[in-house]
């Protein structure tokens, strides 16, 4: 569906997007994770054909940037970062204007709008003036905007940012639900967005992809150490260090919450053996009071602080 | 091409929902009247050749205060990139934008016909120097218009626009009154380059095909490097 191909853009002697390339396939969630100033706003720019790129090229299905970049934009509903709407407009008025430049007349235009009010929840607002809207509505009208010609390919630069929890979870909802017959790309640096939404990732750092892969496999720990927790209650920490110390794949006990009923500790252990089976059994012969025990997952963050670390 | 007119109506109407369009239009008749009709009853005459000899002084610094905003706003505000997402392309854009602009000026000028009325009644007026001087006006006001255009597309402050576009438009109306600094060589040169000598020559009812030639002109460099300076910034 979308192709990239050896994508380059320079500001003046600064490199913000270097050498990317990538494929989107139909009906993919594909999230664009990196730190501020990685280049994911200006490869989603010059994939709407914002900008032109210093080389490279971009193909969706089979039109090129360079030739055809009117029926590019015809095929993509974008939404920018933050939402830069016309101030001085109505609510109504601008989605009208929307409609219009995207062919949409008459009933079907009507409808249409009515439909995405429904769907964005812009009932109350219609005919307020864009100026006086709280970040999160604006964003909902860019959302409606984006949609209005229900594109084949949505584009979202950072979609829930300065939204409320229920709208955020809304408005995923929404993307998940478009995202069943369309191709959407999104940029977020909020990691469990990408989590929750999309279906495979790609992180960006200075430019350069670093990491490309379905979330899940992202995720997925390759190396050799993991941590398991236990939280206990009433019980002394010297003694349970002392019994878990015990354990050869048990490398290290750390005490990582101590209160006045009981503890926190976390085991650093070693070798791909699962070890728990042999803590339970430690816990259970010395009748600790259990409360928490669960091995901890790589979470993205973990993998993209990783990945994007400073050197 | 097709979608300049959606971008010509965003822009048109734009004027007419805040209150540029009234502010404008105002202080444009308040100053054309006044000094216009200051000196009228002195000169005892049933023309509106004095009235049209001010135009382009005023037009310099009213045409700018109204294209300031056209590129400026939308490359703060960041709706430029709303814009240039949707389905047009950058000719679309500057021409719907000029083209709103143009029909400003037009809207603009149309409560001035009333003077010509009344003085119709006071006296023989010629009314073929009248409406040659109106297809003088608009041309004149459609080429600051994109002059106007331009010096907006230039920069993200308004009020620096305003400023470059006032420079430029008053740079062609005084021009041909300096022609006494400049050796005479060049006499003609500037003289053709100046928009009040091209104006002026309407004015008379001669609607001569060098005169437009230069208007259209002035449009059509102005337009074309408004597309080379939003090209150039991609």
């Amino acid at each position: 569906m979308i192709q990239v191909d050896k994508l380059t853009k320079y500001f003046g002697a600064t490199c913000a997007v270097d050498q990317i390339s990538f494929e989107v396939k139909k009906g993919e969630i594909v999230g664009l994770l990196g730190p501020n100033g990685a280049g994911k706003t200006t490869t989603l720019r010059i994939l709407t054909c914002y900008m032109q790129p210093s080389s490279g090229n971009v193909k969706l299905k089979d039109y090129n940037i360079y030739d055809h970049p009117l029926k590019i934009k015809n095929q993509i509903g974008y939404l920018p970062e933050s939402a830069p709407l016309y101030p001085e407009m109505l609510v109504y008025d601008y989605l009208r204007f929307v409609a219009g430049v995207r062919g949409l007349k008459g009933e079907k235009q009507f409808l249409r709008i009515k439909e995405l009010a429904l769907l964005c929840g812009l009932n109350e607002i219609m005919h307020k003036s864009i100026h006086e809207l709280s970040k999160g509505y604006k964003q909902r009208v860019g959302l409606a905007h984006a949609m209005m010609s229900n594109p084949e390919i949505l584009v979202l630069d950072e979609p829930t940012s300065g939204l409320d929890p229920n709208q955020i979870s809304e408005i995923r909802e929404i993307i998940k639900a478009i995202g069943k017959e369309k191709t959407i790309l999104l940029s977020t640096h909020i990691l469990s967005e990408a989590d929750a939404t999309c279906n495979r990732v790609i992180i960006i750092n200075r430019g350069k992809i670093v990491a490309d892969g379905a979330t899940e496999d992202i995720k997925k720990d390759t190396s050799d150490e993991y941590i398991v927790n236990v939280s206990l209650q009433f019980t002394d920490f010297n003694s349970v260090k002392k019994s878990l110390d015990a354990i050869p794949e048990v490398n290290e006990v750390v005490l990582t919450n101590s209160k006045s009923d009981g503890i926190e500790i976390s085991l650093k252990c070693v070798n791909k053996k699962d070890v728990r089976p042999e803590i339970y059994e430690i816990i259970k012969k010395n009748d600790w009071p259990l409360l928490e025990f669960y091995k901890k997952t790589k979470t993205l963050e973990k993998t993209f602080q990783e990945l994007t670390k400073e050197f | 091409m097709k979608n300049t007119k959606h971008i010509f109506k965003k822009e048109f109407k734009g004027y007419f929902v805040s209150p540029i369009a009234y502010i404008v239009i105002s202080i444009f008749l308040i100053l054309t009247g006044w000094f216009f009709f200051s000196t009228f009853f002195l000169y005892n005459q049933a023309e509106l050749r004095n009235f049209f000899s001010l135009l382009p002084l005023i037009f310099s610094f009213i045409i700018p205060a109204i294209t300031m905003r056209l590129f400026s706003e939308e490359f703060n505000t960041g709706s430029y990139e709303l814009t240039f997402t949707l389905p047009f392309s950058s000719v679309d854009i500057i021409l719907g934008k000029f083209l709103a602009c143009a029909s400003f000026v037009v809207i603009m000028l149309l409560p001035t016909v009333s003077y010509g009325i009344f003085i119709s009644f006071l006296g023989e007026l010629d009314w073929g120097a009248v409406i040659g001087s109106y297809i003088g006006a608009i041309l004149l006001g459609a080429s600051f218009s994109a002059i106007g255009l331009f010096a907006s597309s230039l920069t993200h402050n308004q009020i620096i626009a305003f400023i470059i576009g006032m420079a430029i438009c008053f740079s062609l109306t005084l021009i041909d009154k300096m022609l006494f600094f400049l050796p005479e060589s060049a006499l003609n040169l500037f003289q053709f380059l100046g928009a009040d000598f091209h104006f002026q020559n309407i004015s008379r009812g001669i609607i001569d095909s060098r005169d437009v030639f230069y208007f259209i002109s002035i449009c059509f460099v102005m337009l074309y490097s408004t597309h080379l300076v939003i090209e150039e910034g991609r």
